[in-house]
């Protein structure tokens, strides 16, 4: 397989698929395993597509509700942000400890429509990428479809297991804020599920009509 | 006859149940995943599913906590009439073991001391501690550690007593359905119907905390619980909210007397790390 091919299309030739057979699949809606590397540009987006199932390698930004809020007064001091934000991509994320040796303790995502209300701003600074689990309000998928942006589910509960993607973990800010602070992460083969792409269509709104039996 | 008690069991006790139950998982809790992997027809649900078993075992193997929300130390405290504490006071033994669990455990810290101030007490406590009076000599301690992802999508129903049982099922499937993804499904639903309030929340609390193979004694109830879990898993949620079968593992309903004028129901959701460890002392 060629190796500079550096996203879906080397997926498709890992197993054989081509890119005819991506392209046939894509007509008929079929989702596919994708990988990724930071940063995550608009167009690494486009070729985003709900149930995609997409593996991140390279750096990720980690903060939550508390750093999110610091993040927003930063901005409405016009200070410049703590991290380069165009084309991030930030987990909603609040780690267990580490223990001696390792990068990190258990590390899965947080409930996302907490960020909901700070979201939008951060995209249309540039960001291109939120990780969480769980629904999104009309404006944060508006602002994802205005920026060209994306929204990846990852498991929610599976901590231990997403940790183990996780290289290596360095504080960026808001050491203060315990497990709220801002990280960063080098993440490999990170796995994702395309929620919410680029032009605004929900998987947690088709998924569930597929197995309703009401 | 009067047994006592050195509070410092308590606190050793209290401690390592809190390392216990954020590293593995009860045995009904992994038998009904291991049940739901087997069965799910999502083949993205099952592939979450699949995940999530690894997950555990990565956790117990490797010692890192099951789910990162180590959640807040949530503590059920029968106690024998016939105990006597010695040593210190209960609830500082406590709260000192979950200190020294969630510390020395390597778990988050997760709670802050003012819900609005929202300064991190750097130790996840307080715990929230209900205590009840039983017969006998001996204290039963059950811990469940309560992650917030499903915490905050946990409902209370103030119905009139005429919307009866439909309109309890009613609200047992409206809470569910709202939480969707976001409760990070399969969930364990707790449901608490009748009491007062108050009452009606512990109960909910209190049924997630019952192992999930092990129904309601009440008959009606039983059937209650079976036909919900299947309403539930007919919504197509599935595993992660990303569609398939297995919306829930179990539905536990608790059940108490109520007023003339009112039908409480309380549905309160936990996500697949449904954690609970009992201890008899």
């Amino acid at each position: 397989m060629p190796a500079e091919l550096p996203y879906a299309e080397k997926e498709a030739f890992a197993n054989g698929r081509g890119i005819l057979g991506i392209m046939i699949e894509r007509t008929a809606g079929i989702t596919m395993d994708q990988y990724i590397t930071t940063p995550i540009t608009a167009e690494t987006t486009k070729n985003l597509h709900v149930g995609d199932y997409v593996y991140i390698s390279g750096t990720i930004y980690v903060a939550r509700d508390a750093a999110h809020k610091r993040l927003m007064e930063v901005l409405e001091r016009e200070e410049p942000l703590p991290f380069p934000i165009q084309d991030a991509a930030i987990y909603y994320m609040g780690p267990s400890p580490a223990r001696e040796g390792r990068p990190i303790g258990s590390a899965g995502p947080t409930t996302a429509s907490r960020m909901d209300k700070y979201a939008p701003r951060l995209l249309d600074l540039g960001q291109k990428a939120m990780i969480g689990k769980g629904k999104r309000s009309q404006e944060v998928v508006d602002a994802i479809v205005r920026n060209q942006a994306v929204y990846f589910a990852a498991v929610g509960g599976a901590g231990a297991l997403l940790s183990k993607c996780i290289q290596k973990s360095d504080l960026v800010c808001y050491g203060d804020l315990g497990a709220e602070a801002i990280l960063r992460l080098e993440v490999k083969d990170f796995p994702v599920i395309v929620v919410i792409d680029c032009q605004g269509n929900n998987l947690y709104e088709t998924a569930s009509k597929e197995y309703a039996v009401l | 006859m009067i047994r006592t008690i050195s509070t410092e069991e308590i606190t050793k006790n209290i401690k390592e149940m809190c390392i216990e139950a954020n590293y593995y998982l009860s045995g009904d809790m992994r038998e009904a995943l291991d049940r739901a992997a087997e069965g799910e027809q999502a083949p993205l649900g099952k592939k979450i599913l699949g995940q999530l078993q690894e997950n555990l075992k990565i956790a117990g193997e490797e010692m890192i906590p099951i789910c990162q929300d180590t959640g807040m130390a949530v503590i059920f405290a029968e106690i024998g009439q016939d105990v006597h504490f010695e040593g210190g006071f209960l609830e500082d033994a406590i709260q000192e073991g979950v200190r020294q669990g969630y510390t020395e455990g390597f778990l988050r810290k997760s709670v802050v001391g003012d819900p609005i101030i929202r300064e991190n007490t750097r130790d996840n406590t307080p715990a929230v501690i209900h205590y009840q009076m039983a017969k006998g000599d001996k204290v039963k301690l059950t811990l469940a550690p309560k992650g917030f992802g499903s915490e905050n999508m946990s409902r209370i129903f103030m119905l009139k007593p005429a919307d009866g049982i439909e309109g309890v099922k009613n609200a047992i499937l409206t809470a569910v359905k709202d939480a969707g993804p976001n409760a990070c499904p399969p969930m364990v639903v707790g449901v608490g119907i009748g009491g007062t309030f108050e009452k009606c929340a512990l109960l909910a609390k209190q049924a997630l905390a019952r192992p999930v193979n092990e129904p309601s004694p009440i008959p009606y109830i039983q059937e209650l619980e079976a036909e919900m879990l299947r309403k539930i898993n007919g919504l197509g949620i599935g595993p992660g909210g990303l569609g398939g079968t297995t919306t829930a593992f179990a539905v536990n309903i608790n059940t108490y007397a109520t007023h003339i004028a009112g039908l409480p129901v309380a549905v309160n959701i936990c996500c697949h790390v449904n954690r609970h460890v009992a201890r008899e002392i």
